[in-house]
């Protein structure tokens, strides 16, 4: 098991889930990806959908300011 | 970005599904489309997009301004038409500038542009169609297209596809 690591912060719609799929897809099962993300948009949306889509969200915390950590298994 | 391996952990229990028809080849509704696209595609949909008319321009091999067709007024026509780099925006295209306008700021602002968006659909294997009788008119055919195209359809094969989801004609 292997953690890696993403950050989205400056990313936009669509891309910011568009690079966190991507990275995920190229994970092994059991791999843990570390999203850093911004409040709003992404914060809402980048862990509900990893749910969705059968990965287990392990963490979700505030880093400073508007970035959060989100810690997604594969 | 290069070919993935898109296996996942798990699959959902029921994949959502969303359609989208381009029809037409501005350079801002292509932007909603891939937009569109590459967003649901990434948060689980299942994602088609039939390409018909203006929307040809998009997924053509050549793209920028090229002789693509087959007989003397397609090909004129498919010269003015363009590709995918030479697509006008719906209003206040002040004869090509904008678009280069729209890319400049989108790559200064840090927000996809869409020769990214396209190349992410590529990579998130979005179903790409292509309209059967807009090639016909145009004198087109599949390989005058990107490999990544999956098809050529009629009207209904894409209803069969799209059953079940949503659809949105841009």
């Amino acid at each position: 098991m292997a953690t890696f690591k993403l950050d989205i912060t400056r990313e936009h719609c669509p891309m910011t889930f568009v690079k966190t799929k991507i990275e995920l897809s190229k994970l092994k099962s059991g791999d843990v990806l570390e999203v850093l993300l911004t409040e709003g948009e992404p914060l809402e949306n980048v862990p509900k959908s990893s749910t969705e889509q059968g990965f287990k969200v392990l963490e979700v915390s505030h880093v400073e300011g508007a970035i959060h950590k989100v810690l997604i298994q594969k | 970005m290069g070919a993935t391996d898109f296996a996942l952990g798990k699959l959902p229990t029921e994949q959502k599904k969303l359609s989208l028809i381009s029809f037409s080849g501005d350079f801002d509704k292509l932007v909603a489309t891939f937009t569109l696209a590459t967003g649901a595609a990434a948060v689980g949909y299942e994602v088609n997009i039939f390409f018909t008319f203006w929307g040809l321009d998009a997924i053509k091999k050549k793209q920028g301004r090229a002789f693509v067709g087959k007989g003397f007024l397609p090909k004129l026509f498919g010269f003015f038409m363009g590709g995918l780099r030479s697509a006008p925006v719906s209003r206040l295209n002040f004869l090509g500038l904008s678009p280069k306008i729209f890319r400049y700021l989108m790559r200064n602002k840090n927000v996809a542009t869409l020769e990214e968006l396209v190349e992410a659909a590529k990579v998130l294997k979005i179903n790409l169609y292509a309209c059967e009788m807009a090639m016909h008119i145009l004198g087109l055919e599949k390989t005058d297209f990107i490999h990544e195209v999956k098809g050529v359809l009629g009207v209904a094969t894409f209803l069969e596809l799209s059953e079940g989801g949503r659809t949105i004609f841009i």
